[in-house]
């Protein structure tokens, strides 16, 4: 390995060649300030185009200053970071981007969370000196998210996400000079163009310019009406991060507050999607097997690999741009949309109420679940089977605004029947969890043996593409795994030219997974969040007592009392969907 | 060329064709097929002549008559007098403006005088679209030797050994720049022509391409051999319809010929050149973006390093050269390294080319050994500047570069000398200023153009340069105050120690060098609410003189917006609340009698 001796403020530095002075300087503790630079170690995705100019230092022998995200160290190299040379022209570029920026930090979503509005306070930024025109955009607001422009900074984050990470290329830069901005093509609006909703753009915005579209107030609303029966679920991924927004570690765990919060908030059941998850396992799983049997059996019709379709931004991707392969994934609803379905027909009918009066919100650590929860095949007379779905920060923003006490909250565990869940569902949160659930239940079917371990250790990890082969007994099972849709599109490129070998593939759109989804509390581009927020959702996978999801006591009763079996006319008509072709 | 009498040489350049080139020509070609004249005379239609004052010319040789200005109405007089009985037509010949006599021969023109031509060499002397022309003039001799007689390291040496450097404004040695190129190990490389000419009046390279094609095309050849790249791309704007036609039809021929393609002249080299069009965007003129556009992406910047002699167009190892610097090669080659060297100053060596406009008499395309000083392009070569008006400054390098005062005018133009003098050499452009011109309102409307122009990728040049062009605005409205004019400097110094490429680190130069050589102008503007040049609108009155106002009543009738009132013969008034400060009737009255305050 070659190394480089240099000097940063005054320290002498080795490390390796090819390291920027950023990551020089961060080794012996010296943090230069950044705001477009983004690394999330571990899922390859790096944003550095060296474009706010936050982070120049001083290059003895060099002409101008040195942006330290992406110059590289040599030789010999002696970089000041905080000469007064780099902090003036650092203060001052802040300034200008500040004087280009709407000063109604008191009313922004991002507020509190906004890295401009931090680093502006870090750099002791008192006075603009430099006021001018402001730029002004047409704002922009989709089921999922808005865009107000006039508060983009040209970070790129967004585009790096929705271009290099997720190959969707919704967002890039338009205009030039000081009209440039980071839009749609020909500035149209999310929902006219290929947009997933996946929300990655607004988990990495660092400013109030990519936000999700707030639906507290209609949830408050509902809760406050005495007609209405209010039920929530709560997605796998919530219970994992929701703490953050309470100052707790992050991977701490707060299922136990979280349902009490929800209690306090007025909830008339307190239910989880992971209930609804254990009962995808049932369909997808039972779905997965027959097409496998096929197969096995030498039917060359059959379509394999079968695809997850939990994740709304993942089918709403290959509805624009691979439309011509919507019979392949599995026809099984979301998680949310069968928690939806199953509490507006059963549980509505157990309560002697009608469907209307019924309401179901959802707590969901995405943003692209609010579009899902919008589609007409989820509607019944018009009324959806979900009506709201927030994000987990719009959760932590409604506790906040009901004066609950969120941290001296005592445990309390979900109702019935909807509440009952497997260690298989809680995994849903995390990549990887999905396809390890169905094959823990999977096997059991196929085999009708127990399964001699509960862990799948190679189903998990970070890496965007996973593959792994599953003996069931004496039948190689080819699984792989995607998340990220540029990593999903690598696999469904192989598919379409008829190089896959995997029986099965779990998609999430998200990098991590919903651990990572796009409605949770901001990572701020560190990756570690995600990683103690996966080993938070094992964690829990392994405290539940039960944690195969055929075992859920609740779902073998909810098939007695009114769905019959899987794959059923009844569960078909209530638990699956189909697909649409969007391109045109 | 031999088997004519005469040649009758006609600019085709664009602006000449402009102005009707073609109708010449077709004239012409009339009158000597009318008088059976076609086996003894040829009539050619050539690249720029660089006297685009005078254009269009035309040229008659062998005895090199020079006439200027000439409408296709005189291709008559032209074949009858001059062609048939050899008599120079004198109303078209070009007059020296210092003693009104009529100069016969080009040679004796001032303007060509303390020209050397090298890059120009072939432009207004063959026809651009008959390669037998170029080879005429030794064209593809150089790579015929190369390809035959040199390695591409002895080539590559000779280059160096010549000291050329590149042309389009960075000045880096062009023989290291292929050394590194070649040095890197690659299964593709890719030799680029830089055409995207963004300087505003700068059109040296589009007279190049115009002129002569061949002179690019052999270079990048050459340039692939040395390097290890088949593939040639030239990066040309669209908007040079003329270059791109004459650039097409040049690597047609160079195929046809076998100097393109594969296998050229047998030795088993290849190399193919294809065109990428830009869609005019200055800042890709800059190499990152100039890739990124012809990659297909947004034309913008990225971080340097790595510079594209390692990574270039689709991640391949790519040698950028400017128009400029590859048509020098060509000649470097067959003269030697050693009479290149000779030419030119200690570390600039050659000639440049620069784009001659603004308020001088002589506007046109000149080409100068390194080290002619200012005064010599400006006053021997530019004939000084119009209508006698004192001169002020002098820009060099466009909106990148400064403007420098008399002082500089004995300043010996080469790359470093004009960066010490606060400017640059950029791509050649050359804007000359006199007592008329706004210095405030000049380096404004440079920022009006950068901000047109950046690309908007770093903070500092998207909404600094905004900023830079806001105060320098609220200045020439008259609101401005000293703070403003401290702002003016700390932003601009800011600006060129943050931005991501050259656009930005060289944008504020306009602002920087007139705060340095013409405070006093900011100064009257923010102190006294004055512009001495008269041009800022908002802090000039157009006052009339009573005593010199004899009522002829000419001011009166031109106002636009009715703002004088007067009788006959009576001092006229001009209504200060209505005048929309237009000028006309200053430009119009004959007796002085309307001031500007």
């Amino acid at each position: 390995m070659e190394v480089i001796n240099l000097i940063i403020d005054n320290k002498p530095v080795v490390v390796k060649k090819g390291t920027t002075i950023l990551e020089a300087a961060k080794g012996i503790g010296v943090h230069i300030p950044t705001l477009c630079h983004m690394k999330l170690d571990d899922l390859n995705i790096e944003n550095k185009p060296g474009g706010c100019r936050i982070c120049v230092v001083e290059v003895d022998g060099r002409r101008n200053l040195a942006p330290a995200c992406c110059t590289d160290v040599f030789e010999g190299m002696n970089v000041s970071t905080h000469s007064i040379r780099a902090i003036n022209a650092r203060r001052t570029v802040m300034e200008l981007i500040l004087s280009d920026h709407p000063a109604d930090c008191l009313i922004c979503a991002k507020s509190g969370n906004c890295d401009l509005q931090n680093m502006a306070h870090n750099l002791g930024i008192r006075k603009i000196h430099y006021q001018g025109e402001q730029s002004h955009y047409r704002e922009d607001t989709s089921p999922a998210i808005i865009r107000e422009v006039d508060k983009c900074i040209m970070c790129r984050r967004c585009e790096m996400m929705c271009n290099e990470v997720q190959t969707v290329g919704v967002l890039s830069a338009i205009n030039r000079g000081f009209n440039s901005v980071v839009a749609p093509a020909f500035e149209m609006n999310l929902d006219h163009s290929v947009c997933t909703y996946c929300g990655q753009c607004v988990a990495v915005c660092p400013t109030g310019a990519l936000t999700e579209v707030d639906e507290t107030g209609k949830v408050v609303r509902a809760l406050s009406d005495s007609a209405k029966t209010v039920i929530v679920q709560t997605a796998p991924a919530v219970r994992a991060a929701l703490g953050e927004e309470f100052g707790y570690e992050a991977g701490t765990l707060v299922t136990g507050k979280l349902v009490a919060a929800l209690r306090r908030l007025g909830f008339d059941y307190v239910f989880d999607t992971d209930f609804a998850a254990d009962l995808t396992i049932m369909e997808e799983g039972t779905e997965m097997l027959n097409r496998l049997g096929k197969h096995l059996a030498g039917d060359k019709d059959v379509k394999l690999p079968i695809l997850t379709s939990c994740c709304p931004a993942w089918v709403k991707f290959f509805e624009h741009q691979f439309p011509e392969m919507k019979d392949i994934p599995s026809t099984a609803r979301s998680p949310q949309q069968m928690f939806g379905s199953i509490a507006k027909t059963y549980f509505a009918d157990k309560l002697g109420i009608k469907r209307e009066d019924l309401v179901v919100v959802s707590i969901m650590p995405c943003v692209a679940k609010k579009y899902e929860c919008g589609r007409d095949e989820f509607k019944t007379n018009n009324n959806p089977d979900v009506d709201f779905a927030i994000t987990t920060r719009e959760l932590a923003a409604l506790i906040k605004i009901s004066n609950i006490n969120f941290n001296t909250l005592p445990n309390e565990e979900y109702d019935n029947p909807l509440g009952e869940s497997t260690g298989a569902a809680v995994i849903f949160g995390t990549t990887g969890g999905v396809i390890e659930a169905a094959v823990r239940t999977a096997y059991e079917l196929h085999t009708k043996k127990e399964l001699p371990r509960l862990n799948f250790d190679e189903l998990r990890g970070m890496e965007g593409i996973r593959k792994a082969t599953i003996d069931f007994d004496g039948t190689p099972i080819n699984i792989g795994i995607a998340h990220g849709l540029g990593n999903a599109r690598k696999l469904l490129e192989e598919i379409q030219a008829g190089k896959s070998e995997f029986h099965a593939i779990e998609i999430m759109s998200c990098p991590g997974g919903c651990i990572g989804g796009g409605g949770q509390p901001y990572h701020h581009g560190n990756a570690e969040i995600l990683k103690k927020r996966q080993r938070a959702i094992y964690q829990e996978d392994t405290k539940k007592s039960i944690r195969k999801s055929h075992e859920n006591p609740y779902i073998i009763q909810l098939y007695k009392e009114f769905l019959g079996k899987p794959m059923s006319e009844k569960a078909h008509h209530l638990l699956h969907t189909a697909y649409f072709d969007r391109t045109e | 060329m031999a088997d004519y009498r005469m040649h009758i040489l006609i600019c085709g350049g664009t602006g000449c064709k402009a102005s009707e080139s073609n109708g010449i020509k077709e004239k012409l070609n009339y009158f000597i097929s009318e008088f059976d004249l076609e086996d003894e005379v040829q009539v050619v239609l050539t690249g720029c002549f660089g006297f685009c004052e005078k254009g269009p010319i035309v040229k008659v040789l062998p005895d090199n008559t020079f006439y200027t200005e000439v409408k296709p109405a005189d291709a008559e007089d032209i074949v009858k007098e001059h062609i048939i009985k050899g008599r120079p037509l004198k109303r078209l010949l070009y007059k020296n403006p210092k003693n009104d006599y009529a100069v016969t021969s080009a040679n004796n023109i001032d303007f060509y005088k303390k020209q050397i031509r090298i890059a120009l060499r072939n432009c207004g002397f063959i026809n651009p679209e008959n390669i037998e022309e170029y080879i005429g003039r030794d064209g593809y001799q150089a790579l015929g030797k190369c390809l035959t007689e040199f390695t591409p390291v002895e080539t590559i040496s000779e280059i160096k050994e010549s000291g050329l450097r590149g042309r389009g404004g960075g000045g880096f040695p062009t023989g290291l720049k292929w050394e590194i190129t070649r040095n890197v190990t690659a299964d593709k490389k890719y030799v680029v022509c830089n055409a995207d000419e963004g300087d505003p009046g700068a059109f040296m390279d589009r007279s190049i391409l115009e002129g002569d094609p061949h002179s690019v095309i052999e270079a990048m050849a050459i340039c692939g051999y040395c390097i290890g790249s088949d593939t040639g791309l030239v990066y040309i704007r669209a908007e040079y319809p003329l270059a791109i036609e004459r650039l097409k039809i040049a690597i047609n021929q160079a195929e046809e010929y076998g100097l393109l393609g594969d296998n050229i002249l047998g030795t088993g080299f290849s190399f193919k050149i294809e065109l990428r069009y830009g869609a005019g965007a200055f800042v890709c003129g800059e190499e990152t973006a100039l890739i990124h556009s012809m990659e297909g992406l947004r034309g913008e910047p990225t971080v340097k390093p790595p510079f594209p002699s390692v990574s270039g167009y689709m991640g391949k190892p790519t040698n950028v050269n400017n128009v400029e610097t590859f048509a020098n090669i060509p000649v470097i080659l067959n003269k030697g390294a050693g009479w290149f060297n000779k030419i030119g100053t200690e570390k600039s060596k050659g000639t440049k080319v620069f784009a001659l406009a603004g308020k001088i008499n002589n506007v046109g395309l000149i080409e100068v050994p390194m080290g002619t000083t200012l005064r010599e392009v400006i006053y021997d070569i530019g004939g000084g500047t119009k209508d006698g008006k004192e001169f002020k400054s002098v820009q060099t390098a466009g909106p990148s570069g400064g403007c420098l005062t008399k002082k500089f005018l004995d300043t010996p133009i080469d790359y470093e000398n004009l960066v010490a003098a606060g400017s640059m050499m950029g791509s050649g452009g050359m804007i000359v200023m006199d007592e008329d011109d706004c210095m405030v309102s000049i380096a404004k409307f440079y920022l009006e153009f950068t901000l047109e122009e950046s690309c908007g990728k770093c903070s500092p040049c998207r909404i600094g340069n905004k900023r830079l062009h806001e105060i320098l605005d609220k200045i020439t409205q008259g609101n401005g105050d000293l703070e403003d004019i401290e702002r003016l400097k700390v932003l601009s110094n800011v600006i060129k120690d943050t931005s991501l490429c050259g656009l930005g680190q060289s944008s504020p130069n306009p602002v920087l060098s007139t705060i340095a050589n013409f405070e006093d102008e900011y100064l009257a503007h923010v102190l006294e609410g004055k512009c001495p040049a008269g041009q800022c609108k908002s802090l000039v009155h157009y006052v009339i003189n009573e005593e010199l106002c004899n009522g002829c009543t000419l001011c009166f009738r031109n106002c636009p917006v009715g703002a004088i009132t007067g009788e006959r013969r009576v001092a006229h008034f001009i209504d200060q609340s209505l005048c929309i400060k237009c000028g006309v009737c200053f430009e119009k009255c004959k007796f002085n009698a309307i001031r500007v305050n």
